[in-house]
Parts: structure tokens; C-alpha cells; sequence
């Protein structure tokens, strides 16, 4: 039962085809995982300033990949002011890393 | 099912991975005019000191007879503030044309990447700042030049971990002076034009070949 659900799963999550996540097909998703793949963690505003996006449109995105085990958040303060930083976790390092793998190989034109 | 990636999308793809990795961990804003800026206030700061101030102070050496204490103490006060005007001059140049290509590249010049490039310079910087009013303290001149450009160069390659990567020669070059200085104590001012001037403004003109030449700001 558990390999079939496995299977389910991994379908919906990649094209079963090239090996793309369909998580990242999303441009901001996948600038988002961009950003953190080479950041320790960041705060919302400077990742919606380094993605020129609105404010909805991030939050709906970092829930996402949040979901999907992607990345880690943290509430935290500054003052008074919430400062709520994002940081990547080890399987989105994998599934990111194995994302660009496929790009990479699709560009080269290696199915 | 339009969402089949096309060899033409992943590329687009991996060109914004490459591009948001980049601008995301280093401050690539700044400008080779900045080092070019910072060089030219640097050398003719060396002149003021060299022409103006050291040849006054001799020629009341020479209308005297021999040095007054009094003389010394208003050498000392004419080189710390034309240091001050100095270091302030490169300052607000350098800044001046960092900000205008963070402007054309839409990058916001106080960001999570400049704020980190910044911390990591201040600290080396502030260090070498303390030791050298240290010295100062106990009326030790003869290493204020080599202990800036080691300090300074300590700080550039320190700082090339968050900025374009070349600077780290820069670095080097500074730090190499600075050793090299300790042989001929008593000509710090001319290792100092050399390594605030000279060194900045021929790395100043490289970046800008290397980096700015083929993005002129007013073309965005």
C-alpha cells in the first residue's frame, strides 16, 4: 500500500517524463528556492524585495513550499516588529539540487 | 498539457536560478568608478600632505633652525584632519557611484547583501582603526601606513566573500604593500598613495572594464 502511495505521490510531483518538479515550475517558487539555496535563511521583506513581489502573492507561495517540506520557517522579533525568517530544509536542498539536474540535462538535450 | 517544459523554458529557468543566486548572496553593485573616485581623493590627499603641509613644516624648520614642539603638534593636527577629509571625500564619492549602478541595476543599496558586505569590512577596519589610535597613543608614527593598508587589505578580503570576488586581489596587493612598508618606515605616505591611490584606481578602472563597460547606466 505504501508503494502505491509512493508512487502517487511522485507522480504528481514530478513530470514523470523529464524528472521536473512541478513544485518549482512556479516562477516565484523557484526563485524562492534560488534564494535559499545560497542564503542561510532570510527574512520576508528581503525576499520580496529581491523577487519583486507583492506581499500576498510571496505568502501564498512560502505556505506552498512550506507544505511541501521545502523549506523551515521562523517567527521571531525584532523589537516589537515581527521579523518571520525562511530558511531551505535538507529535502528541499535535494528536491531543488535534482530539479536543476533535470533542467540541466533537458538543456542539453539528454532525456 | 501546455506545462511540458520546453528546452527554451529550462534555460530561461537556470538563467534566474544563476542570476537570483547571485544578487541574493553578494553585493555585485559595487562600481569600478568607486575605487576609481576613492583613488584620485586618496592622491591628492597625499599631495596636499606632500606639497602643502610636510614642505611648510619644513620651511618653518628651516626659518627656525630647528623644530618647535608647537609646530610638530600643528603637523600632527593638519594630517589628522586632511586624513579625516580624505577618508570622508573617497567616502561619499565611492558611495555616489555605487548608488547610481545599484539604481540602473534595481537594486536597493541597503539590502540583507550590502548590509552583510558592510559588517564584514567594519569590523577588520574598525580593529585596524583602534590599534593604530593605540600607537598613536604612545606617540608611534612610524607604522600608522603599514598598519592601514594591512588592515584595509585584511578588510577587502574579508569583504570579497559578499562582493564581486576580484576585490580579493585588491586585498592582497594592499596587504603585500603594507609588509613591504615595514622595510622603509619612514616612507608611509608614498606606500600610502601607492596603496590608497594608485592600487585603487587601477582596480577601479579594471571592474570597470571587466563589469560596466557594456551596461552603461543611462542606456536603462
Amino acid at each position: 500500500m505504501n508503494d502505491i502511495h509512493q508512487s502517487i505521490v511522485n507522480s504528481i510531483m514530478k513530470n514523470p517524463i523529464n524528472g521536473l518538479n512541478k513544485v518549482f515550475e512556479s516562477r516565484i517558487r523557484l526563485g524562492v528556492m534560488s534564494v535559499l539555496m545560497v542564503n542561510e535563511e532570510i527574512n520576508f521583506n528581503d525576499l520580496k524585495q529581491m523577487l519583486e513581489v507583492t506581499d500576498g502573492n510571496l505568502a501564498t507561495h512560502l505556505v506552498n513550499l512550506e507544505e511541501n517540506g521545502y523549506i523551515k520557517v521562523h517567527k521571531g522579533f525584532i523589537g516589537r516588529k515581527t521579523n518571520t525568517t525562511y530558511a531551505i530544509t535538507k529535502s528541499g536542498e535535494k528536491a531543488f539540487s535534482e530539479h536543476i539536474t533535470a533542467l540541466e540535462n533537458m538543456i542539453k538535450g539528454v532525456k | 498539457m501546455h506545462t511540458q517544459n520546453q528546452p527554451s523554458d529550462s534555460l530561461q529557468d537556470v538563467k534566474d536560478i544563476k542570476r537570483l543566486m547571485e544578487r541574493s548572496s553578494r553585493f555585485i553593485s559595487l562600481s569600478g568608478l568607486s575605487g576609481v573616485s576613492a583613488g584620485i581623493c586618496a592622491l591628492a590627499g597625499a599631495s596636499i600632505a606632500r606639497f602643502g603641509i610636510f614642505r611648510n613644516y619644513y620651511n618653518l624648520y628651516n626659518l627656525r633652525g630647528s623644530f618647535a614642539d608647537s609646530d610638530f603638534n600643528t603637523l600632527k593636527i593638519q594630517l589628522l584632519l586632511l586624513a579625516a577629509g580624505v577618508f570622508a571625500a573617497a567616502f561619499l564619492t565611492a558611495f555616489y557611484f555605487t548608488w547610481r549602478k545599484a539604481g540602473s541595476q534595481g537594486i536597493p543599496l541597503w539590502n540583507h547583501t550590502s548590509r552583510r558586505l558592510f559588517w564584514n569590512m567594519v569590523i577588520p577596519l574598525a580593529a585596524g582603526a583602534l590599534f593604530i589610535l593605540g600607537m598613536l597613543q604612545y606617540d608611534e608614527w612610524k607604522f600608522v601606513a603599514p598598519a592601514s593598508l594591512i588592515f584595509y587589505g585584511l578588510a577587502l578580503v574579508n569583504a570579497s566573500k559578499y562582493t564581486l570576488t576580484d576585490i580579493r586581489y585588491l586585498g592582497y596587493c594592499e596587504i603585500a604593500l603594507g609588509i613591504l612598508n615595514m622595510q622603509w618606515p619612514g616612507h608611509g605616505l608614498y606606500f600610502w598613495a601607492i596603496g590608497f591611490g594608485f592600487l585603487h584606481i587601477v582596480y577601479g578602472i579594471i571592474m570597470w572594464w571587466k563589469y560596466e563597460r557594456h551596461s552603461p547606466v543611462d542606456s536603462q
